[in-house]
């Protein structure tokens, strides 16, 4: 297949397409605003729905309803939505349905700016909304890694029969990068569900629900859950590590675009004879506390570079328990760290 | 004869059958059901017409209404 | 001899939790019935509301989903426009509609979903214990205002099946009462003729039926079908406000 340079929303929609996903509830909002719009005119040409909801609260229901009819369905938004789709989200964890949610995250708290960030890392790994339930989470680092995990994400979703959220920042969502689209799902290839809410004809029927008034039934829907989660987290772990081979002066930990420009950034120092290597987790829930933990092992200190005043770093301090020094740097509002300011900090904490 | 069957374990003796009852069919009884509700019960049964105003009024679908042979409706149900 | 009156087939054998008198029960039972005359069983799926129906995925025998409160015209649009050969319906009372669900029932019936909303008005929230509803009358007492209700602090009661009435995109808008035998007779025409719409694919379609509430209005049953129909019935007339292919409406006769 041809590369095509495509806008990271409208890759992501593509992409989504590709999976199978006919079916898409949402609201625009700065900066994801192109997903929607881009299926709003791609659906109709493969006999897809889209549906503007009033709100996002109303998104995330409908994509309760949808899911529990066995669909591949889909939304989209960014923070200040994602906050209001928290609520859905727990009843969605809580009911067993497979959903797909994209966050192209923008700078907060409250309104912020629309300018990329990396501030929801908490809100999403901590699994957004009430109750004992997690989120599983990936997060790619440029437009092509942003087609290929939303095409595995629809999978890993029917798989655990969970929520999961595809996080990108304004800068996946905007920027156009060359892109290399899977092939497209066959529909009628997908595994069947007979837990569906497709009409009660000639079985009991099937309810969709997260009520659980007896304590006892449900303290054993949260076992149910957790076993789940065990699951994924011995089986789902993703992760990159760049020039992590040998001992290192300094291991940078970064995720999503922050990665990239680590990346450059360590490359950059290498000519100054610093040793720097970059870990890049890919899913930052299950987080690969372990493969951390094992790479960092090689490496004087860590820096946690993030576009936040520091989310993830408490992972990295959770992983380490106390074995390395860890040191965090982060701009935020829509600020961009560079890779001269990545840098520099790398010189200062080295020197 | 048209006549009614109250279950009565399912009533929860709120009375509105006794109440629409053009004919008096209906009471309440002394007795308990399992629930601890003094149930309905059909104490004048040949006096029923078959009006179905008391099953129609019931919320707990506790009765259902027998005729013999034909029966006029009034009103499409 | 005939069964000229039975139990439905689309409801589950189970006794509800509703309280003796509660018109609830004979909500679900019209639903039932429509379901079953029109054969939609095999067909339907429901979505129940947060109240005093919550459990109404116990009681429909037909495929069921419970929504978070107040979001069941979205859930309904989910799954009807996931499935549109599914009869969706939603079963709402007060708080769930009116209140917190206020957005979600008007983009709903704004976009045309083909659902049917069944819509049971007993001005108070029950489930909670006896709240004011946007539906309480005005003097009314409930546990959050028990002064009586005070539209000069809370604002009069809403009539939300006018509010949709005045939405352009085709709908069936009704109102029927559940207090007497001869409304009851005709909620279940009413709620028949809006699954029959919807199974034609032919437009939103809503019911709202004025109910009795004793435990919480304080009244023994039949006191509380008095004080609906001297109190409710004057300011939430009955009959079909709208109808999809605009015909002359007019209130039911005899009500």
């Amino acid at each position: 297949m041809a590369k095509v340079l495509m806008k990271g929303c409208e890759a992501i929609g593509e992409a989504a397409i590709r999976a199978g996903c006919r079916n898409f509830f949402g609201y625009p909002i700065t900066p994801q605003t192109e997903v929607p719009e881009y299926l709003a005119k791609r659906f109709p040409e493969v006999g897809g729905v889209y549906i503007q909801a009033e709100s996002e609260v109303a998104s995330i229901n409908m994509l309760y309803g949808g899911a529990g009819t066995g669909k591949r369905v889909l939304t989209s938004s960014s923070s200040p939505g994602i906050s209001l789709m928290a609520e859905g989200v727990s009843y969605i964890a809580a009911s067993h349905l497979p959903v797909v949610m994209v966050n192209i995250v923008r700078a907060g708290p409250g309104l912020g700016g629309i300018l990329p960030a990396q501030s929801d890392y908490l809100q999403a790994t901590k699994g957004l909304g009430h109750g004992d339930y997690r989120l599983v989470v990936l997060a790619p680092s440029s437009v092509q890694e942003a087609v290929d995990l939303m095409y595995q994400a629809f999978d890993l979703a029917d798989k655990y029969l969970t929520p999961v959220m595809v996080m990108g920042d304004g800068m996946i969502g905007q920027m156009m990068e060359p892109v290399e689209m899977p092939e497209m799902r066959d529909l009628d290839d997908l595994p069947a569900k007979e837990w569906a809410v497709t009409g009660a004809r000639g079985r009991k029927p099937n309810i969709v629900n997260s009520l659980y008034l007896s304590e006892v039934a449900c303290n054993e829907n949260n076992w149910k859950l957790k076993k789940k989660y065990d699951e994924i987290i011995k089986t789902e772990k993703r992760w990159e590590t760049y020039d992590c081979d040998d001992d290192m002066d300094l291991l940078i930990v970064a995720y999503g675009t922050m990665a990239r420009i680590c990346k450059t950034a360590a490359d950059e120092l290498a000519g100054e004879n610093l040793k720097l290597g970059v870990f890049r987790p890919i899913t930052l829930w299950p987080y690969p506390y372990e493969a951390l933990e094992q790479t960092a092992a090689k490496a004087n200190r860590i820096l946690v570079v993030e576009m936040s005043t520091g989310q993830m770093v408490e992972d990295v301090q959770l992983a380490m328990l106390g074995k390395k020094q860890i040191d965090f740097y982060g701009l935020t509002g829509g600020m961009v760290p560079s890779p001269d300011d990545v840098a520099d900090q790398v010189r200062k904490l080295l020197k | 004869m048209p006549k009614i069957v109250v279950d009565i374990q399912r009533c929860k003796g709120c009375e509105r059958c006794v109440e629409v009852c053009p004919q008096g069919v209906i009471s309440m009884s002394k007795q308990l059901n399992q629930k601890g509700y003094f149930y309905a019960q059909a104490t004048n049964q040949s006096r029923c017409i078959g009006c179905t105003f008391c099953a129609l009024n019931c919320p707990d679908v506790a009765i259902e209404v027998f005729v013999h042979g034909t029966q006029y409706k009034f009103i499409e149900y | 001899m005939k069964k000229v009156f039975g139990y439905p087939e689309a409801l589950t054998p189970s006794m509800t939790h509703y309280c003796p008198g509660c018109t609830h029960g004979t909500i679900h039972r019209l639903v039932a019935e429509a379901l079953d005359e029109l054969a939609l069983r095999e067909r339907a799926a429901g979505i129940a509301p947060v109240g005093c129906s919550v459990l109404a995925y116990n009681y429909f025998n037909c495929d069921m989903y419970e929504a978070a409160h107040g979001r069941a015209p979205a859930v309904a649009t989910g799954v009807k426009r996931c499935r549109p050969d599914l009869i969706v319906f939603t079963y709402q009372g007060d708080g769930d509609l009116a209140s917190i669900g206020m957005a979600e029932i008007v983009h709903a019936a704004n976009r045309g979903e083909k659902i049917t909303v069944i819509f049971v008005n007993n001005a108070i929230y029950g489930m909670t214990g006896g709240q004011m509803a946007p539906t309480t009358m005005p003097g009314q007492i409930t546990s959050t205002c028990p002064m009586g209700r005070n539209t000069d602090h809370e604002g009069h009661p809403i009539r939300v099946v006018e509010l949709l009435s005045t939405l352009t995109t085709p709908a069936y808008v009704a109102r029927v009462a559940s207090h007497t035998p001869l409304h009851v007779v005709q909620a279940k025409q009413t709620i028949r003729e809006a699954f029959r719409l919807q199974a034609e694919h032919a437009c939103f379609t809503m019911v709202e039926v004025l109910s009795t509430c004793p435990t919480n209005w304080g009244l023994t049953a039949s006191e509380a079908n008095n004080w609906l129909a001297k109190n409710m019935l004057p300011y939430y007339p009955l009959g079909v406000l709208k109808r999809p292919d605009g015909a002359d409406i007019g209130a039911l006769k005899g009500a």
